[in-house]
């Protein structure tokens, strides 16, 4: 399986930051397993990486690789809907399926 | 009670640099303040936007940063170069920096849990200290709910980037789409954030003729001139403004004269011209108006001044052989550089469009004399407002030149009458001289008079004048003839007359 690089753009160190980044060292550890890269990017420190990444909200997660590219905007409460919009397959619903 | 001790800074103004922006604003946008362009589809909201940069980096070496949500830089980049605005060279001269928030085609993100827009407020922040900012534009703010599906959150975010910008001390032009011409200020109501000042474009359609006008609605706590004015977008050098009750206060006046080609005109005016006169010469179709202005031509090419000659219809060489039938050679005259003749057809261009050529043509050529012939020709392209405006506006020019301007009008009828560039432009002139037939006795004659010359003495008769080879020659009055204004002439006895005359004899 490719490894997969994730880029997370966060404001500063709000509870909404600390939410997101929770949030998806939790998807991370219980769906990927390791096969991951996270980089987390803090738009009051680099800005120009945000300006490449043409990013308007925070947080925003990216899925650089691999392609295609795909957002999630949001603190990423709801692990389903990251999965689905960073089209991954959950490895936990690959064990047990849910009804 | 810090709110009464806090010291009240009184607005200063940012000259932007946009001609004609800066009276119409009473000196420019207010500094380090935020102001609404709102205006419709076309309306020419993004030349202006960017233009305020363009000007700011060109005249005032100052930074600038274009926010664009709609178009890509790569297409403002392209659309505004026919300015000649270089944006990729500023750009890495480190004078202008885009922040790009355009559209990413086929990529729609998700929405999960809270959010804000942090990313954009701090990459706006970085483009204005990257390049050192003193102006920004936000092009078209109401793309942003397009964008972002939570209008609460970016009602919220505006506002913080609004703040943000007065902090920076930057001077922002925020553009927003309306979607009528006369009507709300601009969609989604985006203007409650940016509501100090407002300006709005005007792409009016006037009896089937675009006109563009801009209005500044408000400035709050500071002055502007109020009311539309009209504007234009020329290639190579984007928006003109054009302030016309402006000019018009400053016009100096001299007491210098000048000859109008015709020795007998001269004496029915008080000696000729003055210097930077405005004359105006009406009369029906045929009965030498473009003469008098080929004599007023002559009259200065031979006292050694240029003349500008703008034909709306009739042709160089018509011109040419008419002025050499009356015995006066306008080839060697352009030859000599004394003349210049510029043939237009009137709706080659727009009346705005045409006045920004003249301008640029009197620029040049710099006449001490202009000739319009004829400028009712000019009403047809246009409304009767924007003519107005026009015929201001040409006369502003004209006037600040120290040029003595001659235009002519074509009354509609053969007999008496008046026309409409008479109408609206008769108290802008400084001289009236009516040409009208008189029919007398199943003859076609032709009557001459002053009826007006500011600041002057003048003849009131009604002249016979005939036209042959050598031009025009004016003769005696029409004494026992009355009515021949007003297009029913009547004859007079010789008896009647002399009672008339007895009756305002003192005894």
């Amino acid at each position: 399986m490719n490894k997969m690089l994730f880029k997370l753009y966060v404001t500063g160190k709000t509870p909404k930051s600390e939410r997101a980044i929770a949030n998806i060292n939790r998807i991370c550890k219980e769906e990927l397993h390791g096969d991951y890269e996270l980089v987390i990017i803090d738009v009051l420190e680099q800005p120009e990486l945000a300006e490449e990444g043409r990013i308007l909200a925070t947080p925003t997660l990216t899925k650089e690789l691999p392609p295609p590219l795909s957002r999630v905007i949001g603190d990423l409460s709801d692990m389903k809907k990251v999965l689905v919009g960073l089209d991954i397959q959950p490895y936990t619903s690959t064990i047990n399926k849910e009804v | 009670m810090k709110s009464i001790n806090e010291k009240v800074v009184k607005i200063s103004k940012l000259e932007t640099g946009i001609p004609g922006f800066d009276f119409i604003a009473g000196g420019g946008l207010p500094m380090g303040r935020a102001t609404l362009l709102s205006g419709t589809s076309g309306s020419g909201k993004t030349v202006l936007a960017a233009q305020f940069l363009a000007e700011g980096i060109i005249k005032a070496n100052e930074g600038g940063v274009f926010v664009t949500f709609e178009e890509r830089p790569v297409d403002i980049r392209r659309n505004v170069n026919g300015f000649g605005w270089d944006i990729q060279k500023w750009e890495t001269m480190g004078k202008w920096a885009f922040v790009d928030v355009s559209p990413i085609p086929g990529e729609s993100a998700l929405v999960t849990g809270e959010y804000d827009l942090g990313a954009f407020l701090s990459r706006i922040e970085y483009a204005i200290k990257h390049v050192n900012a003193r102006r920004v534009v936000i092009d078209s703010i109401g793309s942003i709910f397009t964008q972002v599906k939570d209008s609460s959150i970016v009602r919220m975010e505006l506002l913080r980037i609004v703040i943000m910008l007065k902090e920076l001390g930057v001077t922002a032009l925020v553009t927003a789409e309306r979607i009528e011409e006369y009507g709300p200020v601009a969609r989604f109501g985006v203007e409650e954030f940016v509501a100090d000042n407002v300006i709005i474009l005007r792409n009016n359609i006037e009896e089937e003729k675009r006109r563009r006008t801009i209005e500044i609605l408000k400035f709050r706590g500071t002055n502007h001139q109020k009311g539309e004015y009209p504007f234009t977008v020329l290639p190579g050098e984007g928006v003109i403004i054009i302030p016309l009750s402006a000019m018009e206060l400053q016009q100096k006046s001299s007491t210098i004269r000048i000859t109008s080609g015709n020795i007998e005109l001269d004496k029915m005016c008080g000696g000729g011209f003055f210097r930077d006169s405005i004359v105006l010469v009406s009369g029906a179709t045929g009965n030498g108006k473009t003469l008098l202005a080929t004599e007023f031509i002559a009259g200065g090419v031979n006292s050694g001044e240029r003349c500008l000659l703008l034909a709306f219809e009739e042709s160089r060489e018509q011109l040419f052989r008419n002025a050499n039938g009356w015995g006066m050679d306008f080839e060697q005259m352009e030859k000599d550089g004394k003349l210049k003749v510029v043939c237009k057809y009137p709706e080659a261009a727009g009346l705005e469009d045409h006045l920004i050529m003249i301008r640029d043509g009197i620029d040049k050529f710099k006449p001490n004399r202009l000739v319009v012939d004829s400028l009712s020709a000019l009403e047809r392209v246009s409304s009767i407002k924007g003519f107005r405006e026009f015929v201001i506006g040409l006369t502003s020019f004209i006037k600040h030149g120290e040029i003595a301007g001659f235009f002519t009008a074509t009354t509609p009828n053969l007999m008496g009458g008046t026309s409409i560039t008479e109408t609206h432009i008769s108290t802008i002139t400084d001289s009236i001289i009516l040409l009208r037939y008189v029919e007398m006795l199943g003859e076609m004659r032709r009557g001459i008079t002053v009826l007006k010359m500011r600041g002057s003495m003048h003849n009131k008769d009604i002249c016979e004048y005939t036209i042959d080879g050598n031009g025009m020659h004016i003769g005696k009055p029409f004494r026992n003839v009355t009515g021949i204004i007003s297009g029913a002439p009547a004859y007079v006895t010789t008896s009647e007359m002399e009672r008339v005359d007895s009756l305002f004899q003192e005894k």
